[in-house]
Parts: structure tokens; sequence; C-alpha cells
């Protein structure tokens, strides 16, 4: 469904560094990008999105995004500090995405938010974000999901009910969904293949079980 | 007392925010989204009436709007319309002088913006100028009323450029600030003190009420 080969040259705290990705993305998987601080998994979200150049090509349904500028990518993108658009409600930044009400209430019906779907996004905890966060990056039914991090901003009581509330949406929607984590429990919870980078390139790609291993009896840890 | 001098100089002030607004608003975006090399030449220039006495701003200005330039007499040939002595010669003049008022702000408001947010709108399929109207602008307030009251309210208290390029005709280019200067000169300390104290008392107003505005934004956390 998704077919990849990006190439860029990107200037790291470590100097410059070539990234270098060549990957096929099944329809409906949930990929979980793994690897150190600066090995290129946040711009190689951006890439997907659009909202960075690079060489190369990316391919959805064999249709090329090469000229498709962000807006019309039809991608659902969750940002590590959430990125809600403040001036308005939990509903409205949903209904700004699309105006289909009826998705709306599914989705905060789903994540528990209805509740708080008239307050404003500032008065919410971190954890309410990240959830209208995520409920806003599905409002335009996405061809593919994008987390940055979505868990590494909350405690570990929060990462638990986002990371059941990410595995119910996936569940109902079927999207196809790429999160960049450095947490190998919640890639070993929600994953079906976990891909490893290390300086621009893949090192390891296989099934959550070929990639990761219990390292004790609640954690997980990437093989050596 | 004649007040048609105050009510000139708020027709003016009123006319270049409105226009200055319209003109700065997409430059001061693409300025606070470029990495162009020409970015801090624009800024440069853009800051120039600044630093710049508004005998030298105004004697350019006077210049470059002079019947016997190549701008003055175009649109004093083509249109008719004759720029230096005149209220429009005052509107293009006041642009120039105010501009960086209004580019300022709103270039330091969109700079301050979190870049997340305006890319979580162009993800959502709006457009820049959707993305501009509905998130940018909404989400920096303070920033936005205070380019649009400070250029107001410094194209009501200019002098210089305003004398140099318009003059003193009555209802067409006699605002407040050359009515107080003509008092003065013609030692009428009783209407200057009226008009001053005027002058005075409303800028005193205005910059509260954009403190008070920006304070309050503040403390609810749109800043």
């Amino acid at each position: 469904m998704l077919n990849m080969d990006i190439h860029k040259t990107l200037h790291g705290s470590q100097g410059k560094m070539s990234l270098d990705v060549k990957l096929d993305i099944l329809q409906g998987e949930f990929v979980v990008l793994m690897g150190e601080s600066g090995s290129g998994k946040t711009t190689l979200l951006r890439i997907l999105a659009g909202l960075e150049k690079a060489k190369g090509d990316v391919q959805v349904e064999g249709h090329s995004w090469k000229d498709v500028p962000t807006q019309h990518r039809g991608i659902g993108f969750v940002f590590q500090d959430y990125a809600l658009f403040e001036n308005m409600s939990v509903e409205e930044n949903l209904l700004f995405v699309n105006d289909d009400t009826s998705l709306a209430k599914e989705l905060l019906e789903l994540t528990e938010l209805s509740g708080l779907s008239s307050r404003n996004v500032k008065s919410l905890s971190g954890g309410q974000k990240q959830r209208v966060s995520l409920c806003r990056a599905m409002m335009n039914r996405p061809k593919l999901l994008l987390m940055d991090e979505p868990l590494s901003a909350l405690d570990e009581k929060m990462q638990a009910i986002l990371q059941r509330e990410i595995a119910i949406l996936h569940k109902t929607f079927g999207t196809t969904t790429i999160m960049v984590s450095h947490d190998a429990a919640s890639a070993y919870a929600l994953a079906d293949r976990v891909v490893v980078m290390e300086q621009g390139k893949i090192i390891k790609d296989g099934s959550k079980d070929e990639v990761l291993q219990k390292s004790t009896r609640i954690s997980y840890s990437l093989v050596d | 007392m004649d007040f048609a001098p105050f009510l000139l100089s708020f027709k003016l002030a009123g006319l270049t925010t409105l226009i200055l607004f319209t003109l700065s608003l997409p430059f001061a975006w693409w300025l606070s989204q470029t990495d162009s090399k020409s970015k801090p030449i624009l800024e440069a220039i853009t800051a120039l009436p600044i630093v710049l006495p508004p005998s030298v701003l105004g004697f350019y200005i006077l210049v470059v709007l002079s019947p016997h330039s190549a701008v003055g007499g175009f649109f004093e040939d083509i249109f008719g319309i004759k720029l230096v002595f005149s209220f429009t010669g005052l509107v293009v003049a006041s642009c120039f002088y105010s501009l960086p008022f209004m580019v300022q702000p709103l270039q330091n408001g969109f700079e301050s913006l979190n870049k997340h947010m305006l890319e979580a709108s162009y993800l959502a399929g709006k457009s820049k100028l959707q993305t501009i109207w509905h998130v940018a602008l909404p989400n920096m307030k303070p920033a936005l009323i205070t380019a649009l009251i400070i250029t107001f309210a410094h194209t009501v208290g200019e002098f210089g450029v305003v004398l140099m390029v318009g003059g003193s005709i009555p209802n067409e280019t006699k605002v407040a600030s050359v009515a107080i200067y003509e008092m003065v000169e013609v030692m009428e300390y009783g209407k200057a003190h009226i008009y001053s104290g005027l002058m005075v008392a409303m800028s005193f107003v205005v910059l509260l009420l954009v403190y008070i505005f920006n304070h309050k934004q503040k403390k609810i956390g749109i800043v």
C-alpha cells in the first residue's frame, strides 16, 4: 500500500548524516519506528507528511506523492506536543478538519472525551490533549496515520490509557499506522511490525517477536 | 473650537491602518516563514522609518511623490491624482512611516506561534490563507491588537512627515499635530493646551487599553 524510497542529507548533532530509507508497508499494518534520538525517525514521518522535502519517492496505492502537497495527502498526524488549535474547543478542533459531527461524536465517545467536547483545549491535561490530538488526526479518515512519540510526554497511567485508545481506534478504522516510539513495551503492545533505525538507515525490520525480546516480566527491549 | 484637524487625523489614521494591515499581513507572514537571504535586507528597510529623522523621510517621500518625478508624474498624468499637498499624498506617506509599526508586531506574532500548530492545519487540508485566518491570527491576538492600535496611534501622532508632504491646508492636510504647531507659532497657547491635552489623554487611554488587553490575554494563556 505504501512504498517509500527516500534519501535526504541531514545535519544532526553528530554532523552530516544521510537518511536512506526503503520500506514497503501493507494496508492496515501498524508499524512502530524505533531507534536512538537523531536517527531520522521524525524526519521520515515529516517527509511522508510532505512537511519536509527529500529525494526519492513515496507511493500510495501505486500513486506517487512527489507533487502532492501536504493539504491533499489525507494524512492524520499526531505531534508529540499535541499542536492543538488553542483558540478552539475540543469539538471545534475536530470539526475544523472535517465538518462531520457524527464522526467527531463517535471518536470522542471511543476515547471517553464526550464530556469535554465544549471545553477549550487550553484547560485540558496533557493526556486529554493528546487524546484530542489523536481524535483530530482521525477526522479526515486518513489513509495513513503518523504518530511522533505520542506517549512520551505522558505519565505511566496516561500512557496506558492512550495506548489502549490507539489500539481501539486502529481496530475500529483499520488505518495504516506508523508510530515513532522509544518505549519497547508500548511498541510490543501495539505493533504488527517493528522497524529500527540508526544513523538514517534501517538496521532491523521484522515482526515484534523478531525485533523485541522480553527483558523482564513487564518490559521489553530490542533483540541484540 | 474647530475639531476638524482631529477628525482629519482620525480619518488619516483609520485609512492608513486599514491599508497597512491588508498589505503587511502577507508580507509579515512571508518574513516569519522564510529563510531567504533577502530577509535581513527587507527587515532593515522596513525598520528605517523608526530611526530616520521625519524630515529625511518626508524629504524623500516628497521627492518621489512630486509631479516632476516618475511616480508622482505617472499618478497625476494617468489618474489625475495629486500626491503632494493632498490628503491622498498624506495617506501614501503615512503608509511608509507607519510601516514598521504594523509589520514588526505581526511578524513577531507569527514567529511566536507553535510551528506544529500551523502544520496541523495544513495536514487538515487547509490552505495558507485559511491557516492564517482561522489558526494564526486568533492565536496571536495581543500582537494583532498591538499592530493595529500602535499603527493608528503613531499615525495620529506624526508631525514631521505630514508637514513636509501635506503642508497645512484646512480640511485637506491640516491634521491635529500640525494645527498645534501653528497655534504655538501664533502664541495661541490656550488652544494649543486644549489640543495637546486631548492628544495626551487619548494616547494614554489607547495605550492603557492595549496593555490591559495584552495582560488579560497572557493571564488566560493566549500569548
